[in-house]
């Protein structure tokens, strides 16, 4: 009896209105969502998700420990990089003299099976972080390595001797140490805080290949 | 709507008179206004078109009616549970969550172990049952033989030089380890699939670290000497620890010579293999006119105009004495 004496100085003011609104929604509300983006012209809708898209970019470029790239994950970024990055590396015919370049179907497979499996790995080792964010971030940090194929290309338009080697050099492993950088700024922070080390590590192992494939490639005389 | 007790300290329900949706009768209301709604809109759509058989045969206006959207609704949720629960039960990576639990320095202490044989072989030694470890130094061994491929120069024509170097070490990977786990099945070895998984794994510590050398340096008598010492070493490791595991000259020495040719035999293959071959594989079988290994070409041609001039010059010897 006592533990109630506290409780008798509760009131209910007379202006508050008790209202709302019991409905069972069977399904109506998933109509109602689809037309109002349906509605829209394609223009608004691309619009929309390229300025997603470039949005992602930029905190790829400078990346803080922001949580966008997480938050609202995509993957038409990384589809985007990995498409334009296998096309910069396509090798000419089968029958060419230059031996062995990797060919479309090779760099993409690459790419996506690597990403797969490091996100697996980071899975396995106690991440907090789903699958497909985790594809979305590996996607987008291979942005750093796509500025660098372009830029060896432009390089080795002016010649393939020592120098033009050192540059690239350079460049690729600059841009290969900014994406390992990068993703383990989105991707270390869901793991526990001793094991770190063994997440990056595979992430470094799939950079590491993709820019010893930019570095090695040549384009036919 | 009124409070007639201010000071009380339970709400009074029955106060509330207002029959916002919080009573039966209103639940009962409103399934009726929207069965209402919908004849309306039934109706509307019946007189567009002509036949309306469709809506008027179950009786319950068919598809468009508030069951029909039920019996969707439920079909759905039943074929999502259907579904997460088979995906549940395949895909669950949790199965493999126990191998990958590993600290950074248990790896760097078992890499280094595993170049090291262990002098008691009298009773079983531990053998640690994970994973992440040996799948690691897999991808980097793949990663190491495709810069020696690239840099020998081999051509792979039917293949790709990606899928080659994963099948490989995979290959070996997987498929000896099942080999020796079914040979020491046969000979009676205290030795587990995932155990022998993860100590053949960490015996390409050594293949990686020499092939790295050796891909980059070439001179064939490091890679020799290396090939013996870090080679046998981890080969000695992993034959010290099954014959722990085993009892009987007989099977001991099955096992793990089997394991230990296996082992540098791979090593000398990925060394040579992929050392300045000028054709691939699979090109070779298809090319019968190209010879496999490029040779050096001999002063032959001098030595046999020599040959053959000296059988001429005896045989015209001989046909003149006669």
């Amino acid at each position: 009896m006592s533990q109630f004496a506290g409780l008798s100085d509760i009131s209910i003011s007379e202006d508050i209105l008790v209202e709302g609104d019991i409905s069972v929604p069977v399904g109506s509300h998933n109509a109602d969502n689809d037309f109002s983006t349906l509605d829209e012209p394609v223009k608004d809708t691309i619009l929309r998700d390229l300025r997603a898209v470039g949005q992602k970019f930029v905190h790829v470029m400078y990346p803080k420990k922001s949580s966008a790239l997480l938050r609202d994950w995509d993957l038409w970024g990384p589809l985007i990089l990995c498409v334009t990055l296998a096309l910069m590396l396509q090798g000419g015919s089968v029958d060419s003299e230059e031996e062995g370049r990797p060919q479309f179907a090779e760099v993409f497979v690459i790419i996506w099976f690597g990403s797969v499996i490091i996100t697996l790995n980071s899975k396995l080792l106690g991440g907090t972080i789903s699958f497909f964010q985790s594809l979305c971030v590996l996607g987008y940090c291979i942005l750093p390595l796509t500025v660098a194929m372009i830029v060896c290309r432009i390089v080795l338009v002016g010649g393939s001797g020592l120098v033009s080697f050192v540059v690239r050099l350079i460049v690729v492993t600059a841009s290969f140490s900014w994406s390992t950088f990068a993703s383990t700024a989105f991707l270390a922070d869901s793991q526990p805080p001793n094991r770190k080390a063994l997440v990056v590590y595979p992430v470094f192992l799939f950079y590491f290949v993709i820019g010893w494939m930019i570095l090695t490639f040549s384009p036919s005389q | 709507m009124t409070t007639s007790s201010s000071g009380s300290a339970v709400i009074d329900m029955e106060n509330m008179d207002d029959t916002s949706g919080s009573s039966f009768e209103d639940m009962g209301e409103m399934h009726q206004r929207m069965k209402e709604e919908e004849e309306v809109t039934a109706e509307a759509a019946a007189t567009e078109e002509d036949n309306g058989e469709y809506g008027e045969f179950l009786g319950m206006k068919g598809l468009k009616g508030q069951l029909g959207r039920q019996v969707a609704d439920e079909v759905w949720q039943a074929g999502k549970r259907q579904a997460s629960k088979a995906f549940n039960l395949y895909a669950n990576i949790d199965i493999l969550r126990p191998y990958f639990d590993v600290e950074p320095n248990q790896v760097r202490n078992r890499l280094v172990e595993s170049l090291i044989p262990v002098r008691m072989i009298n009773f079983p030694q531990k053998v640690a049952g994970e994973l992440y470890g040996p799948m690691m130094l897999v991808f980097t061994m793949v990663a190491i033989l495709l810069h020696g491929m690239k840099t020998s120069g081999t051509v792979i024509r039917e293949g790709t030089l990606m899928g080659t170097a994963i099948g490989t070490c995979f290959g070996y990977w997987l498929g000896v380890s099942s080999f020796i786990y079914f040979l020491a099945y046969l000979c009676n070895a205290q030795i587990t699939m995932l155990q022998m998984l993860s100590l053949l794994g960490y015996g390409l510590f050594g293949h990686c670290m020499v092939l790295f050398i050796t891909y980059n340096v070439h001179f064939h008598s490091l890679f020799y000497i290396l090939w013996l010492v870090i080679g046998g070493l981890s080969t000695l490791r992993m034959v010290a620890v099954l014959i722990s595991r085993t009892v009987g000259q007989t099977p001991r020495l099955i096992l793990c010579g089997t394991l230990a040719a296996l082992h540098m035999l791979f090593l000398l293959y990925l060394h040579f293999a992929y050392h300045k071959m000028v054709e691939g594989i699979l090109d070779t079988l298809e090319g019968p006119n190209i010879p496999p290994i490029q040779r050096v070409a001999r002063d032959v041609p001098v030595v046999a105009n020599a040959v053959v001039n000296a059988t001429i010059k005896s045989i015209a010897a001989v046909v003149q004495s006669q």
